[in-house]
Formats: structure tokens, sequence, C-alpha cells
């Protein structure tokens, strides 16, 4: 019988105190009792609306009645026959704007914990020993995926499983995207992301990495010299954005993509253990109020910042961070300066970085996106001493294989275009989706689009 | 990974290696540049690719041991794998053609100047050479670059070869009509400070001028904006839209004090690195 109770079955956390100065993840996960009694609290409704704020239709009340049955087999195949990445998914997706914001629950209490749910059979799986390997491709048509993001592992896993074989080409050294380079350790712990690829790769997909395509392959390569049937393009928004304004080509400012991958790709946290530093002073501003800017605040504090700060033109409210993430941010002493524009970066004479001038704001009527706008208060500005400015302000889909292949379209965002059900560009047997193709968004709407288009790939090429 | 097939030491400190590296061969063109890593937690740095041989899908890359990671790279062998090579990375170098081309290298910028002047002359251009070092047992690759172009000036500071005296004031001379004369197109690689002279050189002269920037970089796609510079009052991503930009719009104070920001960083780094080599002889 489902059990009506209020709260949500707490996470238990890493001290904030302690997390603050380490990489270890933060939220340590439910145990078997936890999950179970959170599990009961699902009122497996008629009409599961969870369902419709998943952006890949989990059934949820499904897997969530398994946990409280003790099923756990049952719930990771559940889960698994809709999200490819749960232990991903699980941890970073924004669940109180998706699933949990429809939770019949919500209403009146607080939601069923189902991001926490997710994560927690996912888990289990890992756990649990590898089975036989399973069945290699046997197709003849032949599948090159571009980027090896969210989209890309997803789109590259369902092809292998329909038979096809498949080669990843990643520009960088390692693959797994964003998930590599960008979400950091204390909220992704790499190993749940090298589990996900080590699946990959028993399912026969081959990783190519350090092969930028545009650059070492040309698209025309893919087809003519290397004998592929189709391509997908999962490379991404990655292009970090600017804000023009004075100051920011002086020492001590990044953007928020090269501070994260200095620490994440390159292993600056242990610096000179490895080789690549990263520069941080004793007070750090990161511009923005995204994951983005969230995971860079925190990271600051973890690579030895005495204080870290949020500047924001908007006000929380507007915030379009993890509400967790921000929870987190703030138990580890992060200093937040909401409707607070930056205007310029202040230096000294050697060039270095020595504080953010910055104007304060008030909202006005709403803007294109619905959010109240931010105009500046005349006269109300002011110096915030930093070293340090990382800006976190967006990214872009990188220019680079559009710039080398002709007849790709893009629109004025520099957005892939593609037919909304097959995920077809503007090119024969090229498709793409993730990020490239929406902007910067999530982890699930990429793991989505990846799992779609190779539906639509399949149908291509054998006709199905 | 890329496998090490020659090695050859051009000064103490200057390495040429020849790789197999058969994709970025057959992609490559004058003037692009490659980023390796070469040990686990090891940093990503940018090397011109001297010169390629796509029938052998090869690269030759010439290393000047400044730190760290050059040093690693220094002390690999034949036989080694490089454990990760990416590229071809950034612009090809487009200079109108017809002209007398004057590249002038220092450094490692000597030996960019190999692949890249060959297709230069071989297209019909009037080709010169300027590499200048301290001594005559400094300068590297005479004889391949004496072998691709009309003319190869040399110059040391003793003047025990060539010219005595700096770059700069021999392509002075050559802008005053000496020598193989007055160039329509200058392209200098090497050193900040040397471009930085080259460039204030042409200037008054109102000559076409191309400097290769060599900015700090990561991933040498555009994702990380670390190797951004002015140029022509704009910011530009070297690895992408560079290396090379039109020398008298190049802020370089700014690049010069950019390339700075980790001074106390790379001497920790290349102490531990010191202290890992000299653990790793004890073995
Ligand atoms: C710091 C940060 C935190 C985030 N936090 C969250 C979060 O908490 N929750 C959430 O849902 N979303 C989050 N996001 C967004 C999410 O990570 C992205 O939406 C998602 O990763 C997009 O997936 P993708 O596969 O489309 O591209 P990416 O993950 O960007 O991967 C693209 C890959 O393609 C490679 N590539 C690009 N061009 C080429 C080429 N020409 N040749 C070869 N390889 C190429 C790139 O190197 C990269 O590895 C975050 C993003 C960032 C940056
Ligand atoms: C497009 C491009 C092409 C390049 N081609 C070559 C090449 O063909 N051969 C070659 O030997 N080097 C080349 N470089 C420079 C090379 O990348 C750096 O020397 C290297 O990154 C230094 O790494 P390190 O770890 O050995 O030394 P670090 O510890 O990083 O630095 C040691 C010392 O070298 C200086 N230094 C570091 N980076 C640079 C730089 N980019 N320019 C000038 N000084 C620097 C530092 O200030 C410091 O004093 C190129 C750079 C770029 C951007
Ligand atoms: S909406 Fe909430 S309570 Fe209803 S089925 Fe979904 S998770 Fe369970
Ligand atoms: S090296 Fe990262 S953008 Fe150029």
């Amino acid at each position: 019988m489902p059990l009506k109770r209020a709260d949500k079955t707490p996470m238990s956390e890493r001290d904030a105190e302690l997390r603050s100065h380490d990489f270890v993840e933060v939220n340590e996960g439910y145990n078997f009792a936890r999950a179970r009694f959170e599990a009961e609290r699902c009122l497996r409704c008629q009409d599961p609306v969870c369902i419709d704020g998943c952006p890949v239709r989990i059934p949820i009340p499904d897997f969530v009645h398994l946990i409280a049955a003790g099923d756990m087999a049952g719930a990771a195949k559940v889960l698994r026959s809709a999200n490819p990445l749960p232990a991903i998914c699980g941890r970073v997706c924004p669940q109180e704007s998706q699933c949990e914001e429809q939770c019949s629950l919500g209403t009146r209490f607080v939601p069923v914990a189902i991001g926490y749910l997710e994560r927690f059979v996912a888990d289990w799986e890992m756990g649990q020993p590898a089975g036989e390997a399973p069945a290699q491709p046997t197709r003849a048509e032949k599948v090159a995926i571009i980027g090896s993001g969210p989209a890309g592992l997803v789109c590259a896993g369902e092809l292998a499983r329909l038979g096809h074989p498949v080669t990843i080409y990643e520009g960088l050294h390692a693959a797994g995207g964003v998930l590599r380079y960008g979400i950091p350790e204390f909220r992704l712990p790499k190993k749940v992301l090298d589990w996900e690829i080590e699946q990959l790769k028993r399912l026969g997909v081959e990783i190519v990495c350090n092969v930028i395509v545009g650059k070492t392959l040309s698209m025309d390569d893919l087809f003519e010299k290397m004998g592929y049937s189709a391509v997908f393009v999962g490379t991404g928004a990655g292009l970090p954005q600017f804000m023009g304004i004075p100051g920011e080509n002086l020492n001590g400012v990044y953007s928020a993509n090269e501070f994260l991958t200095r620490v994440n790709l390159m292993h600056a946290n242990d610096f000179p253990n490895a080789d690549t530093p990263v520069m941080v002073g004793k007070r750090v501003a990161v511009i923005g109020a995204g994951n983005t800017a969230m995971d860079t605040v925190r990271t600051a504090l973890r690579v030895g910042a005495e204080k870290a700060m949020i500047v924001y033109r908007r006000s929380v409210a507007e915030m379009t961070a993890r509400v967790e993430e921000h929870h987190h941010a703030i138990e580890e002493g992060v200093e937040f300066h909401w409707l607070t524009n930056p205007v310029e970066i202040l230096g000294n004479k050697d060039g270095w970085v020595t504080g953010l001038k910055c104007i304060s704001m008030e909202l006005g009527e709403p803007d294109d996106s619905g959010r109240a706008r931010p105009v500046p208060i005349e006269g109300s500005e002011f110096v915030l001493p930093v070293d340090n400015v990382v800006l976190s302000i967006g990214n872009r889909p990188n220019p680079l294989l559009l710039q080398t292949t002709k007849g790709l379209k893009s629109n004025k965002w520099g957005c892939l275009v593609v037919e909304d059900e097959s995920a077809q560009t503007s090119l024969r047997h090229v498709f793409a989706g993730g990020d490239a193709v929406t902007g910067a968004a999530t982890v699930i709407l990429a793991a989505g689009a990846g799992k779609s288009a190779a539906a639509a790939i399949h149908a291509d090429l054998c006709g199905e | 990974m890329a496998r090490i097939l020659e090695k050859r030491s051009l000064t103490p400190v200057t390495k040429l290696f020849r790789v197999e590296s058969p994709l970025v061969a057959a992609a490559a063109r004058p003037g692009q540049f490659i980023i390796v890593r070469v040990r686990e937690g090891g940093e990503r740095i940018p090397l011109t690719i001297a010169d390629y041989d796509r029938d052998n899908g090869t690269l030759t890359i010439v290393v000047q041991e400044v730190g760290t990671t050059t040093g690693y790279l220094g002390a690999l062998e034949v036989g080694d794998d490089i454990l990760d090579l990416v590229g071809p990375l950034g612009m090809a170098l487009e200079i109108p053609a017809g002209g007398h081309i004057v590249g002038i290298g220092g450094g490692f910028g000597a030996a960019a100047l190999l692949c890249l002047m060959r297709e230069l002359s071989a297209r019909g251009d009037r080709t010169t050479i300027i590499i200048g070092a301290r001594e005559k047992g400094l300068l590297i690759l005479v004889e391949e670059l004496a072998d691709i172009c009309d003319d190869l000036e040399l110059c040391t500071d003793d003047g025990s070869a060539g010219f005595k005296g700096l770059v700069t004031e021999r392509l002075a001379q050559l802008i005053g009509g000496d020598g193989p004369g007055r160039p329509d197109s200058v392209v200098a690689i090497g050193p900040m400070p040397m471009m930085r002279a080259v460039t204030d050189t042409t200037r008054d002269f109102g000559i076409p001028t191309l400097v290769s920037l060599d900015p700090l970089m990561i991933d040498g796609t555009g994702m990380c904006g670390g190797c951004r510079v002015t140029v022509n009052n704009e910011v530009k991503f070297a690895c992408v839209d560079g290396p090379f930009f039109d020398a008298h719009q190049v802020d370089f104070e700014e690049a010069v004090r950019r390339n700075k920001m980790y001074v106390q960083q790379e001497q920790a780094s290349k102490e531990r690195a010191e202290c890992r080599s000299l653990a790793m002889g004890q073995d």
C-alpha cells in the first residue's frame, strides 16, 4: 500500500566544510532501505503525469514500484529500456523542472525523489558482475559518430544494438564530451562515465580519440574513404561566449570552459603531479548562474579560492542551475551577488585582475525569454575586489565542422538544422542531435536525441 | 598514439622527430600545427608541423626543450609512442602568389619554414629564408632550408656564420635593396620578441607581414578561449582563426603578457618533472 509521507527521504551528503576542499562526490546515494522507503511514497497514479515530464518518457511508476518490491534487476531493466544513461541522468537531470515537477504528490507534499531513485537503481546495476559479452554487430552498414558527448554515446549504443558497426570520433584525448571536461567529479564521478563507455565497448563500439572531423578527416572522407553509410553529428555546443566588456583578456580571466577543462580533463587540481596548472587567487568571481557557473564556482573553492562568488544580472528566481546545486553551493559558502551586472574587469599595471566593476540592477518588464528584464540602476556602480573572473554566460555550437562541410545548413545561432522527426540534416545520410542542434541544453535531451536519431539512421540504412 | 620513426638532435636543446601519423599527414597544409600530450596527467602542447610526407604518412616536428612537456618529449626515442597527437589544427598559411617572399625563422621557427617555403617556391614565388642564432652551431636545418628557397641568409650574433647581427638587421638591409632585395611580403615564426622586432622593421615600409602567434592552448578547437589574442582590436582564438595574423594589427604586449601567466607554475612543474626523471633513473 502506498504510504503518504509528506517529505522525501533525505539523501546523505558529505559535510559541506569537508567536501568544499575535495572532489569526492557530494551526494552519497540511497542505501536499499532508504530507496525502498522512498519508493513506497509513490502513489502509482492512474495517469502517471511524471512520465509526461520526462523527456525520454521513462515508465517511472513501474521502476519505482519494482524498487519497492525489491526487484532491482527488474527496475534496472525498465529504466534502461527508456534511458540509456540512468546513472548519469539520475545525478544531473533538472528533475525539479521535469518528472518531479509533474509528480502528483508535489501539489500538496514533496514529490517522489525520482532522480535519487533512478541513480540508486543505476548504481546497483553498475555494481553487478558483467554478464556474457553481448552480440557483436553483424550488419554491413557502418555508421560514424562525431563527438562522444551523451548524444554521440547513446546514438552509438543504440546503433550497435541494432547490429551496426559503429565508430565514434572524438576530437579530445578522452571520450565523454561535457560529461568529461565540464561536469566536475564531485557531481558526476568519472568512474560512472567510464563504466558507461565500457558498456559501449563491450557492444563492439569503437572509440577513436584525437580525430577532429573537419580537420583530421572531412565529412566526405567518412563516406568516400572510410566507407561509412551514415554519419551522426553530436558535436555539442562548446564555443564559449565572452561579454565584450573591457578587461576580458587580462591575466586571470577565464571562460568557464577553460577553467573547468583545466581541472576536469587536465587534472589541474592535482598540479604539479599533473602538468597543467590553473590560476586561482583568493577571490574568484564567476559570472552567470547556470549549471556551468555553479560547477565553476564550487570548483574554484576546491582548488583553493578563499572566497568564491556568483555574479548574475538577474535574480535568484531566474537562475537556470539545478536547485540542488544552488543549495549545495550555499552550504559550501559560495557568495551570491544577484541583480549585479559586470561592466568592466579591472587590472593592475602588470595586467592581472584586481577587481570586477559592476552595476546594480532591478527587474523590469518581461523580456523575450519571458523572464523579467533586468535594468541597470543609474549611478549604482561598485567594485568587487577579485583576483579571478570566470565567464560563464553560455556556449554556442562550434562552427568548425560547419565551416569545412559544404551543404551542411545551420540557423543564425550556428545550430544545425534538422528535420524534426528524422534528425536528418541538409545532407543525405547525415544526422544530428544534442546541443549541436538545440544549442546548450541538457544531458537527457542530448541522450534522447541520440536515441531517436539512431532509430532514424537504422531506418534510413535498412528501410525498416 | 604516434610512433617515433626518427630522431635527430639539432642542437643540445632542439630535437627533430619524424612520427607516424597518416591521417594528419594526409590532411596537413603548410602553417598548421598539432597538439600532443606525452604522458598520463600530461599537458597538451601545440607544435608546428615542420614538414609532412603524405606518401609515407609521416610528420616532422622540431621541439625546443623549454619546460616540462617539451622536456619529456625531447627525452623520447625512436620506437616510443607519443601518447596523444591531434591535428592538423589552425588555418594554413595564405600569401598572395607571385612576389618575393621572405620567411624568417628563429629557434624552432626555422623548422616551421620547411614545408611552408617549399610550397611557396614550388608554386613559383621568389623565396628568401633568413634564420638566426647566437652562433653557428645553433643554426638548424641549414642544408634542408637551402634546398627549398632561392636564397638562404644566415645570421649569427657572433658572426661565426653569415651576417653578424640580428635577423631584423639583415631584413632591414634587404628592404634597402641589399642581397635578394626588398620583400613583397614577410612571414616570421619564432620567439615573440623576434616576431615583434620583424613587425616593427616592416611597418614603416608597409610590407605585408604575417606572424605565427603562439599563445597557450588547451584543446586547439575553439572550445576554451585560452588562446585568445587581440588583432585589429578584435578578439581572435589563435587555434582556429590563426596561428598566422597580420603582424601590424597584433597586440603584442597583450600576447606576451598572457604567455607569462603561468611562469611560476611552469617553474614548479619543471622542478617536479626533474625529480620524476631522477627517480626514474634510480630504478
Ligand atoms: C559545466 C556544465 C555543467 C552542466 N551541467 C548539466 C546538468 O547538471 N544537467 C544537465 O542536464 N545538463 C548539464 N549541462 C549541459 C549538458 O552537459 C549538455 O547539454 C550535454 O553534454 C550535450 O551533449 P552533446 O552530446 O550534445 O554534446 P557534448 O557533451 O558537448 O559533446 C560533444 C563532443 O563532441 C566533440 N567534438 C566537437 N566537435 C568535434 C569534431 N569536429 N570532431 C570530433 N569531435 C568533436 C567535443 O570534443 C565533445 O567531446 C552542463 C554543461 C556544462 C558545460
Ligand atoms: C601554434 C603553436 C606552434 C608551436 N610550435 C612549436 C614548435 O614547432 N616547436 C616548439 O618547440 N615549440 C612550439 N610552440 C611552443 C610550445 O608549444 C611551447 O614551448 C610549449 O607549450 C612549452 O611547454 P613546456 O611544458 O615544455 O614548457 P612550459 O613549462 O609550459 O614553459 C616553459 C617556458 O617556456 C615559455 N613558454 C611556454 N609556452 C610558450 C609559448 N607558447 N611561446 C613561448 N614561450 C612559451 C614559458 O614562459 C616558460 O618560460 C608552439 C606554440 C604554438 C601556440
Ligand atoms: S507522478 Fe509521482 S506519485 Fe505519481 S506515479 Fe509518478 S512518481 Fe509516482
Ligand atoms: S586552445 Fe582552446 S580555444 Fe584555442
